[in-house]
């Protein structure tokens, strides 16, 4: 289990140390120990340290980081690790839901804050409800007000019962859902075009103003469901909606969701928490539609010229319009001075990321678009060769690349008078790149 | 040097500086980096020549970015170019981007070489010192070859300046160090001597470092510098000079340079020239007296500087080790010092003191402080001090404070710091040994030693006491009680376990006249301990065991017990459970002659150098122990070699016990291999390598371990061949006992060979079928019984069968043997087995009725033609199961004879060639006991007896 959770800044201070057990702290000079052994090996390491878990002395570090911000738990145990980085994203989202942006900053402002949420979301290590929702409850910003008997029983018995992310009694006089579903394509594409690896990582948000305790189901155009009920149902429906279902390689889900109905009917029934949560997550690897394809094309003239022209190319429906495109040409080591030429968008030459970068504010599907450059090299007496590393994109797209469609939510309120055509939904589609690359 | 004017204050650099400076992280840090790269490239790159200000910037820029850590691959160029700058900062930015950066790369070497030559051959003693600087800096082999020949030149030429005098000397130097061979000597090498006389005090202070070097190598072509040094010594030392007054250093005058010339004297042997020998110890005693005088200023610059001088005065002293006088002195001095408030003082007084005490000189004069460096051992702060107390309490010792030293150190052992315990125990155990007047001191200084630091105590300190104690028949009694009497403490040291059992396993006789420490006492307090040791003493205390079996023959069958026990004869570790069978035959098969001579006392050690000191001398590397102390030390020379038994003797001996074996050949070599093994099982097993193998090793043991048996196939000797009488028969008679009611079956069966048998019998006569059969895939050579002739070939995996015809002449009680030898593998196989037949395979069944049987009980009435024996029930009393035995014992199962229906009642007569034998029996069970009585009464005693004994094993 955890035995202690550090929050450093990026010179390596502590900003908030939470103490859980007294293993981490054994010897001369006690937990201090710990926070220096991270500060030294893995804050100020001479090499950039990668691994998010690092073993020091026994003792386990899993460090996550938020811009400037480095937060870190540290075990002696031998805990379940995915766990531990599990709890520590809970955190930053808990952290981000509280007070916004995680900066030292707004961690030096809110510290009081964060131990009493540091007390009420772990215990001797152990992680306990984590759940916006359910904590701004009893943990406020607006100072201590003295609650009734009855409040505190509410919380009490909201906190121990069985629905933990939601508490009761709550009304709203328009029912509202919001459904995003946010996808981030990763590609590695090889120079003649051909597709190294491919997959999509999304996630489903939510953001639900219903009032009672509704009960919601959602439904979406899974392989499984759709081909169960072709089977079930009309033949010809099942012939239509074959080719835009989609195969969902593996999936995780709020705790919300009832996961024995799941495994049983592939259904996914819950009660929803109040506000914004993350529904599910999932991840799929087959027929990813590809938004834009790149054509590099580099020629090096001589030991001090280099050509490089690259054509993009998008590939979705002409209706559809990308946005914030931004293709990163990387250059070599020894560039000493580049021009570049390109039909639409911005290009310039960033030295300090050795890279020439171009974008392009909007772009319709099935257009195409190109860029030239030409680099001026200094020779030089090493005799190792240019790595070419690959030119990597980035964009946003209004659909999902996975081709994942929702096809329902309802919405069940037995108590209160309002039915399902009485909620107000909004599902919006966003496709953005994750690692997308192409080699040159 | 000049100083860097505002002019050339370089803004760039400075703005850049403060910007990686200022740079909030890592990536934000390489993110400027790459910036500044990329327009310093593009500023390389441009067409337009750079001016020599800003190609000094961008090549001061790399050299920064290079200190940060990061890869330059480009600039290299530039750095050179500015080499032929005539500016100086343009140079020395340039030398100084080429000492860091520059690497074996040719073309660039070719050029920087030529820039250094321009530089070095200019009349400018600025670009020459900074040429210098560069050679020296790069250090590299390419460097000394251009230049080896080039810079004694200007080092010894008339014209050249002082500051470039001293860098070329310091440049000689760095290049004589990293490749001495290039660095000739020559008609420069007198002249070099002659800059001892220089003027410039740096010139001078390099000067000195080179000739140092440069004389450990070629002391002869250095010669001349002696002298030199001594009078530039005395010019300095003396008050009455002026020589360098201005270089005096908080009262001292030129302390640097004298401590070097000191050091420099220390190369030379004590100059033979009366004047310079006299002026030199002239100036040491002056030295010493200036130490005595008070301090002229409170600083501490001041008195360390005095201190640096002196101790290399006294250092000198020392190695020349010729002065009585003067060693006495600096011995006083540094006495005066033991108590001094700085503790860095102490320490190099302490040191310096150890190496006094070996001369012969000062060795008096040492030891009048002794009381203070024992109080600096007990109360010092720093554990370096303490060591250096406990070296030179070590150093001091003689036969006059042994003693009391050896007392404190070991008062001292107690609260030690851990890391210096072993050397001390080292030092103590060799101080007691060495001036040891009388053995019992020695004895209770080394057990308290155990007790004290017992983990400390290496193999060889227990070792050695124990080499003395066999070698000196006077200690042996009183290390016998005294090593009892410790080892009646609660909780002793697995070492003293050790000694205790070795010691009390040859000598604990000498105390058993006490009826205190008696044989069966003395064995309960080595066996309380037994549980609580390791493998490797517990093999020692069997052996102990075994030699008190020997010592004391009433505790034979406490520790027969106690080796039978399953923890010892089935201990899993085979060292311990070969010991534990060995000694348990050894001490149940040999008379007790074999046995006083296999365990007879050790005989005494050969004469070799201490191993202790052998260990410490390893420890702190060779010349730490001075030669004198190891000839003291091979004065009481010996080792423990294995406790082992003395080979001449126990040979006859083994020819007496060969009586109990068939083929007494290879029997005293097994036995004897078995033997030297008894102790110190890592001459056998190895399972404790110790790191003193040589010392320990076989040496001694030499002409057993050539014997040819591997030492893995003892035990199997051992058992097949010493105890054959014994063992294999006793494994053969379960089969034998098998065959008394029955005439087939398997008679014997092991990995390799099956003996199965068919018989039958009629009146005297009986016919048998032996049927060999070679269980491996190998075939048996040379294959023969005793019996009859038969194939000598068997093959793998077939049967020789053999027909014995046998006849029965008269009664007997003995059964033939039977003896089969063949090869395996090369193995000579040696079996012997028992024939199963019995006198009772001879029985003719006779039918009578009740009222003849009792007639004829009553005849046989004589108490010894009745056998009677009462047993318990071997096997489940079954009713049928008997019936049938007793019909296979070959008689007349008779009926309604007893009145008791229970009883069972045989008669039968037995045929032999000479007579016919009549015999009745009976057979009372009894349930509820599990008992019966047998009663066999016959017209001869011996068969009643007979037919008794083989019956009671078949119920």
């Amino acid at each position: 289990m955890i035995g202690g959770l550090f929050i450093y800044n990026h010179k390596g201070e502590v900003l908030i140390s939470r103490v859980y057990r007294d293993d981490i702290g054994k010897g001369r000079g006690g937990w201090r120990n710990a926070v220096d052994a991270f500060r030294v090996n893995v804050i100020h390491a001479r090499q950039q340290v990668r691994s998010p878990v690092t073993n020091i002395a026994r003792t386990s570090f899993f460090h996550v980081k938020r811009s400037n911000i480095w937060l870190a738990a540290v075990t002696k145990q031998n805990v379940n690790a995915a766990m531990v980085f599990e709890f520590l994203y809970k955190m930053c989202d808990v952290m981000t839901a509280y007070f916004g942006k995680i900066s030292e900053e707004n961690i030096k402002n809110n510290f009081v804050l964060i131990y009493e949420l540091l007390d009420e979301i772990l215990d001797f290590g152990y992680p306990q409800n984590s759940e916006t929702g359910a904590l701004k409850t009893f943990i406020t910003q607006q100072g201590i007000k003295s609650q009734t008997k009855e409040e505190q029983s509410q919380i009490t018995s909201q906190v121990t019962g069985q629905i933990g992310w939601r508490r009761e009694g709550i009304k709203y006089r328009r029912n509202e859902l919001f459904l995003d579903v946010l996808e981030s394509v990763n590609l590695l594409m090889s120079p003649q075009g051909q597709v190294l690896s491919a997959h999509v990582s999304g996630r489903v948000v939510m953001k639900s103003y219903l009032s009672g305790m509704p009960e919601c189901k959602f439904g979406m155009n899974d392989k499984i469901v759709i081909d169960k009920q072709g089977k079930a149902g009309a033949s010809d429906e099942a012939g239509k909606s074959g080719k835009q279902s989609i195969a969902i390689d593996d999936c995780t889900f709020h705790q919300c969701v009832r996961l024995s109905k799941f495994d049983s009917e592939r259904s996914i029934s819950f009660i929803p928490p109040d506000g914004e949560y993350e529904l599910m997550r999932y991840r799929t690897t087959k027929d990813i539609i590809l938004p834009f394809r790149v054509i590099p094309l580099v020629r090096e003239v001589g030991r001090t010229k280099l050509e490089v022209k690259v054509v993009i190319k998008s590939n979705f429906k002409p209706s559809l319009l990308a946005q914030k495109i931004e293709v990163r040409i990387p250059t070599p080591l020894n560039t000493s001075g580049v021009q570049v030429i390109c039909m639409k968008g911005k290009a310039k030459y960033k030295a300090s990321e050795n890279a020439i970068v171009w974008k392009i504010k909007r772009m319709a599907g099935m257009k195409e678009s190109q860029i030239s450059a030409e680099i001026e090299l200094l020779p030089t007496n090493d005799k190792k060769k240019w790595a070419r590393p690959p030119i990597s994109m980035n964009f946003e797209v209004p659909f999902a690349p996975s081709g994942l469609k929702v096809r329902y939510l309802k919405v069940f309120e037995s108590k209160l008078n309002y039915s399902d055509h009485d909620v107000i939904k909004w599902v919006r589609y966003i496709g953005r790149s994750g690692i997308y690359e192409t080699r040159c | 040097m000049p100083a860097v004017s505002k002019g050339d204050g370089m803004r760039g650099l400075a703005v850049f500086i403060s910007d990686i400076r200022n740079c909030k992280s890592k990536e934000a840090e390489i993110k400027r980096i790459n910036k500044e790269l990329a327009n310093i490239r593009s500023k390389f790159k441009g067409d337009k020549a750079l001016d020599g200000y800003s190609k000094k910037k961008y090549v001061c820029k790399l050299l920064f970015i290079f200190l940060l850590g990061h890869d330059i691959d480009f600039g290299h160029m530039e750095a050179v170019n500015l080499l032929s700058s005539n500016k100086y900062t343009e140079k020395q930015i340039g030398y100084l981007f080429i000492s860091v950066l520059v690497n074996s790369n040719s073309e660039l070497i070719r050029l920087i070489n030529n820039a250094i030559k321009n530089d070095l051959s200019s009349r400018n003693p600025t670009f020459m010192c900074l040429a210098l600087h560069c050679i020296a800096n790069v250090g590299s082999r390419e460097m000394a070859e251009a230049f080896a020949g080039e810079i004694p030149r200007i080092l010894v030429a008339g014209d050249t300046m002082d500051s470039v005098k001293q860098s070329a000397a310091l440049c000689l130097l760095r290049l004589y160090k990293t490749s001495p061979d290039l660095v000739l000597m020559g008609e420069w090498t007198s002249r070099v001597v002659h800059l001892l006389n220089d003027q410039h005090m740096g010139v001078v202070t390099a000067a000195i470092s080179l000739i140092t070097c440069l004389s450990q190598k070629n002391p002869d072509e250095f010669k001349t510098c002696v002298s030199l040094a001594v009078s530039r010594l005395s010019r300095i030392v003396s008050s009455a000079s002026t020589d360098l007054q201005d270089y005096t250093y908080y009262f001292v005058p030129a302390p640097w340079l004298s401590c070097k010339l000191l050091r420099l004297l220390q190369c030379y042997p004590p100059p033979e020239d009366g004047a310079v020998k006299g002026r030199l110890v002239e100036c040491l005693e002056t030295i010493l007296n200036k130490a005595q005088e008070p301090p002229k200023s409170k600083k501490v610059q001041h008195s360390n500087a005095k201190n640096a001088i002196l101790f290399e005065a006294i250092a000198l002293i020392i190695h020349y080790d010729s002065e009585p006088n003067l060693l006495v002195r600096a011995c006083n001095q540094l006495g005066q010092f033991l108590q001094h408030r700085e503790t860095n003082l102490r320490y190099l007084a302490l040191e310096s003191m150890c190496t006094l005490a070996s001369s012969e000189f000062s060795h008096e004069a040492v030891k009048t402080h002794i009381e203070t460096v024992i109080n600096a051992l007990k109360t010092e702060r720093d554990v370096s001090v303490r060591q250096r107390a406990a070296d030179l309490l070590y150093a001091m010792c003689d036969r006059s404070n042994a003693k009391q030293i050896v007392a404190e150190m070991l008062s001292y052992l107690e609260t030690a710091d851990y890391s210096i315990r072993e050397e001390m125990v080292l030092k103590v155990a060799i101080l007691a040994e060495k001036y040891a007047v009388d053995y019992s001191w020695y004895v209770d200084t080394i057990l308290n030693l155990i007790r004290i630091a017992g983990d400390y105590v290496s193999e060889e300190v227990w070792y050695r006491v124990i080499q003395i104690v066999i070698n000196r028949d006077d200690v042996q009694g009183y290390a016998a009680k005294t090593v009892f009497e410790a080892l009646q403490a609660p909780a002793c040291h697995e070492n003293m376990v050790k000694v205790g059992g070795y010691i009390l396993g040859e000598f604990g006789n000498l105390i058993a006249g006490d009826p205190r420490s008696s044989p069966l006492v003395q064995f309960n307090l080595l066996h309380s301990k037994f549980h609580l040791c390791s493998v490797p003493t517990r093999a020692l205390l069997l052996s102990a065991y075994i030699k008190f079996i020997n010592l004391f023959p009433e505790t034979k069958s406490t520790i027969q017990e106690v080796l039978r026990c399953d923890s010892q004869i089935r201990n899993s570790d085979v060292e311990l459970q070969q010991r534990a069978v060995e000694y348990l035959k050894l001490s149940s098969i040999a008379s007790t002659d074999v046995l006083a001579t296999v365990l007879e006392e050790m005989p005494p050690f050969p004469e070799r150098e201490s191993s202790i000191l052998a260990k410490l001398k390893k420890k702190k590397g060779p010349g730490a122990v001075s030669a004198g102390e190891l000839e003291e030390g091979k004065r009481e020379g010996g080792e423990v070699n294995g406790w082992e038994v003395n080979q001449q003797k126990s040979e006859p001996s083994q020819e007496n016990a060969s009586s109990l074996t068939t083929s007494p050949s290879p029997t005293p070599t097994a036995m004897h291999l078995s033997l030297t093994s008894f102790f110190f099982p890592s001459s056998l097993s190895q399972s404790t390598p110790s790191p003193s193998a040589d010392l320990l090793g076989l040496r001694s043991a030499a002409p057993v371990s050539a014997a040819p048996v591997s030492a893995g196939s003892l035990l199997v000797d051992v058992f097949s061949e010493a105890g054959p009488a014994a063992s294999t028969a006793g494994v053969n008679d379960d089969g034998f006992l098998r065959f008394v009611c029955k005439n087939n079956g398997v008679l014997f069966e092991n990995q390799l060979l099956q003996i199965g048998i068919k018989s039958e019998y009629r009146q005297n006569l009986g016919r048998m079928y032996l049927f060999y059969g070679n269980k491996t895939s190998v075939q048996f050579v040379s294959f023969s019984t005793t019996l009859k002739p038969v194939d000598p070939l068997v093959e793998g995996g077939a049967q020789v069968q053999q027909v014995i015809n046998i006849e029965c002449l008269s009664d007997f009680s003995d059964a033939p043997l039977l003896n089969i030898k063949f090869r395996y593998g090369g193995a000579l196989q040696n079996l012997s087995l028992k024939l199963p037949v019995t006198i009772n395979k001879f029985f003719q069944p006779t039918e009578m009725s009740s009222h003849d049987f009792f007639q004829r009980w009553k005849q046989l009435s004589q108490p010894q033609q009745e056998a009677q024996k009462i047993f318990k029930a071997n096997h489940p009393m079954d009713t049928e199961v008997l019936k049938a035995k007793l019909l296979g014992l070959g008689t007349a199962l008779l009926d309604n004879v007893d009145p008791n229906p229970e009883n069972f009642v045989c008669a039968g007569v037995i045929q032999t060639k000479a007579q016919q034998i009549g015999c009745l029996l009976r057979l009372e069970p009894n349930a509820q006991a599990q008992m019966y009585r047998l009663t066999l009464r016959s017209s001869k005693d011996t068969v009643a007896k007979r037919l008794c004994e083989l019956l009671s094993e078949q119920f």
